[in-house]
């Protein structure tokens, strides 16, 4: 029942936001996206054991771990979008707008929850277009521009996850026969059996289609440009759950192929596409001069450090991996609202214009630290503890000298994101620029509070972790593992 | 590659199969976006008679309803769509590309060589039919991964990744002809959506840029 709640919720709110006046329309948002969260919290009990099942649905430890994430973006967007869309804009674009945000809420939702890889990929197919819609929401033309690149590249490289789920079909047809249903239940449980020439071109060919949603290096050009003409609710929500739900689906297919192509085989294509995104964003983010383009570029290089976690094979890296996707969706999240703030407090991206922020915004620029130091995986927050176990299963089980590129890569690419913290938030503004002439004051409450509410979550998880949340990430490791569910 | 005794079966596949790869490289030499879109219309057609035509050989309704689903959607839909917006833009109707027809097609021929290449090498063996349709196949997704990038224009750009479809969908019909017909139908759906946000974006490209073509979109780099 909550499994039908949940992906239902999103969708109907999403059309009714068609209809109600833009007042209205709001405040059912917000519902739509507490309640989402709500009900994905209320999944972790159920899925701890054996996974939920409704009809095409299905939620496992490793599912729930990423409907979480989306549901948090979704809430944390929603509230956002209230404060970040003026009340004076035109009804029309009021609608066009939380129409966008629920239907793409609710697509991030419903993706790791069917049952099966070709309705996984139908639900990721549905989240780009739903984005790329709201991409261009604002109709100019870099908007434009941004779009077109990303529906299309995206479009391409989900053709090849296509391919790759027939090409796994095909792979499943040596034990189930001609015509079976592609359910994740039934792929997981086959194992060694499936044709191991199919799994490895599958595997091979889902990492290179859905790592091109993931926003992995050389295929992540889309990226940076969607993720800063974007609305910024709408930016919070590509990076923080878009992409993790993409990630989401080559877990599966990691887990699926596994066992018959062996290990050693898949977590070498997942360490040298995590090295190489990791490499490419961490000096793409010393020469950032756009706020929400350093902002897309730190999440090529979270993706990267996913991929690479992965690739390290060992238990707790992966269980990294699983708490990193929960912090990295609280941590952007945050950092994209805090920018949305800043540009629109200052009516400008560029760094080398945005200046005194601890000055103007007595709110914003203190969060916008925090969740930059978060970023950067600062002890007390969640991505200290998620990069530390990373990186201890990373010297346990995987080969050294990634280890220590990946450390080496992660520090150059904290250098580039406190680079623009401190220089636009402690640096003050020079005398007679148009930044000293603004007042001190923040444009709207609705807009700080998701950001409160995901530093709360970033200390939460830094600190203490819930030990229901670390009994569902447990579980999970050892689904992924043991290949059981 | 192995060798595999004739059949009639694996003929007339292996002829569809060939046949559409060869209208994919009719796109690439198509001069005007309307010829360009009527040659997807065909393109359409020949892979949705393959449906057909397997469903004659294994006796499976399900693929004579999937090949007229097809056929409503990819060479009926889709067409007039894409037509329509270009009677409406009233601007360049010729494509315009980076490089000339006997260079595009030059790149293509090698892609494809390779896509055969590498599908004999892969290893994958579909029974009772030999490797030319499979290597077709992704011959066609190889093809119109080069027809996207020699374009620049938003229409030619779009028809490139239908035209992957049809090459990802004749796969399907090779390697997973038993692919339950509701996750078929699912991918058809999903196609028709992306046509409809192909097609905004495509308006909305023309309304912000006032022109088709993408060789102005440089402000983004990635």
């Amino acid at each position: 029942m909550r499994l039908l709640l949940l992906v239902t919720i999103g969708g109907l709110v999403g059309l009714a936001c068609l209809v109600v006046p833009p007042r209205a329309a709001r405040v059912i948002t917000v519902g739509a996206g507490l309640a989402s969260l709500g009900l994905s919290v209320a999944l972790i009990p159920g899925a701890v054991g054996q996974p939920l099942r409704l009809g095409f649905l299905r939620a496992d430890a490793l599912s729930v771990v990423f409907v979480l994430a989306a549901g948090f973006v979704y809430a944390c967007a929603a509230v956002y979008a209230t404060g970040y869309i003026s009340t004076s804009a035109p009804a029309g674009y009021q609608r066009r707008f939380l129409f966008g945000l629920n239907i793409f809420g609710w697509a991030l939702i419903c993706a790791p929850l069917v049952d099966g890889l070709a309705l996984l990929w139908v639900a990721i197919e549905v989240t780009t277009v739903v984005s790329a819609l709201m991409v261009a929401v604002d109709r100019t033309k870099p908007a434009a521009e941004a779009a077109w690149k990303y529906l299309l590249i995206a479009s391409a490289g989900l053709g090849i996850g296509l391919f790759a789920t027939i090409i796994i079909y095909h792979a499943g047809t040596s034990v189930y026969g001609l015509s079976y249903d592609l359910t994740l239940s039934q792929m997981i449980t086959a194992g060694p059996p499936l044709d191991p020439h199919a799994t490895r071109l599958a595997f091979v060919l889902a990492v290179l289609g859905y790592g091109t949603k993931v926003g992995l290096a050389p295929v992540h050009t889309w990226l940076p440009d969607a993720h800063t003409e974007a609305p910024t609710p709408i930016s919070a929500m590509l990076s923080g759950a878009l992409l993790a739900v993409s990630f989401y689906a080559v877990l599966r297919y990691v887990q699926i192929t596994q066992p018959s192509v062996g290990g050693t085989f898949v977590h070498i294509i997942l360490i040298i596409f995590g090295l190489l995104s990791l490499l490419i964003a961490a000096f793409s983010l010393i020469t950032q001069q756009d706020l929400k383009r350093l902002l897309a570029y730190s999440s090529i290089e979270h993706m990267g450090i996913l991929c690479l976690g992965v690739g390290f094979g060992a238990p707790v890296a992966v269980a990294g991996v699983l708490l990193h996707v929960l912090v990295h969706a609280a941590a952007k999240g945050n950092a994209f609202f805090c920018a949305g703030i800043v540009m629109h407090k200052y009516g400008s991206k560029d760094i080398a214009t945005i200046r005194g922020g601890l000055d103007k915004l007595p709110w914003t620029a203190p969060l916008l630290v925090v969740s930059m130091l978060a970023l950067c995986a600062f002890p007390p927050f969640g991505m200290f503890r998620s990069e530390f176990m990373i990186v201890a299963g990373g010297l346990s089980r995987g080969p050294v000298p990634v280890v220590i590129v990946t450390v080496v890569l992660i520090t150059i690419a904290f250098v580039g994101l406190i680079r623009v913290a401190t220089t636009t938030m402690f640096v003050p503004a020079r005398p007679g620029t148009p930044a000293a002439a603004l007042d001190r004051a923040e444009p709207s409450r609705s807009m700080i509070i998701p950001i409160l509410a995901g530093t709360a979550v970033l200390i939460v998880l830094g600190l203490h972790p819930p030990a229901l949340l670390m009994n569902l990430l447990t579980q999970a490791v050892h689904e992924f593992a043991g290949g059981v569910g | 590659m192995q060798v595999v005794a004739p059949s009639a079966v694996n003929a007339v596949a292996s002829t569809i199969a060939i046949l559409v790869l060869l209208v994919e490289f009719g796109m690439l030499r198509a001069g005007l976006l309307r010829s360009q879109v009527r040659l997807y219309a065909v393109q359409s057609l020949i892979a949705s008679l393959l449906a057909a035509f397997l469903g004659v050989v294994h006796q499976e309704f399900e693929l004579f309803i999937l090949a007229g689903l097809s056929i409503a959607l990819k060479t009926v839909v889709v067409p007039l769509v894409v037509l329509r917006l270009v009677r409406q833009s009233g601007t360049a109707v010729t494509v315009s590309g980076s490089l000339k027809p006997a260079g595009a097609a030059l790149i293509a021929l090698c892609v494809a060589a390779f896509s055969f290449f590498a599908v004999g090498r892969s290893g994958l063996k579909v029974d009772g039919l030999s490797p030319t349709v499979l290597g077709s196949a992704v011959a066609i997704i190889a093809v119109a991964f080069v027809l996207m990038v020699v374009r620049s224009d938003v229409v030619s750009q779009a028809v490139g990744f239908f035209s992957l479809e049809n090459g990802v969908s004749v796969a399907s019909l090779v390697v997973a002809a038993g692919m339950p017909l509701i996750l078929e139908v699912a991918f058809l759906f999903d196609l028709l959506v992306a046509v409809v946000v192909f097609g905004v974006l495509m308006r909305v490209h023309h309304d912000q840029h006032d022109t088709l073509s993408t060789a102005r979109l440089t402000d983004l780099r990635g």
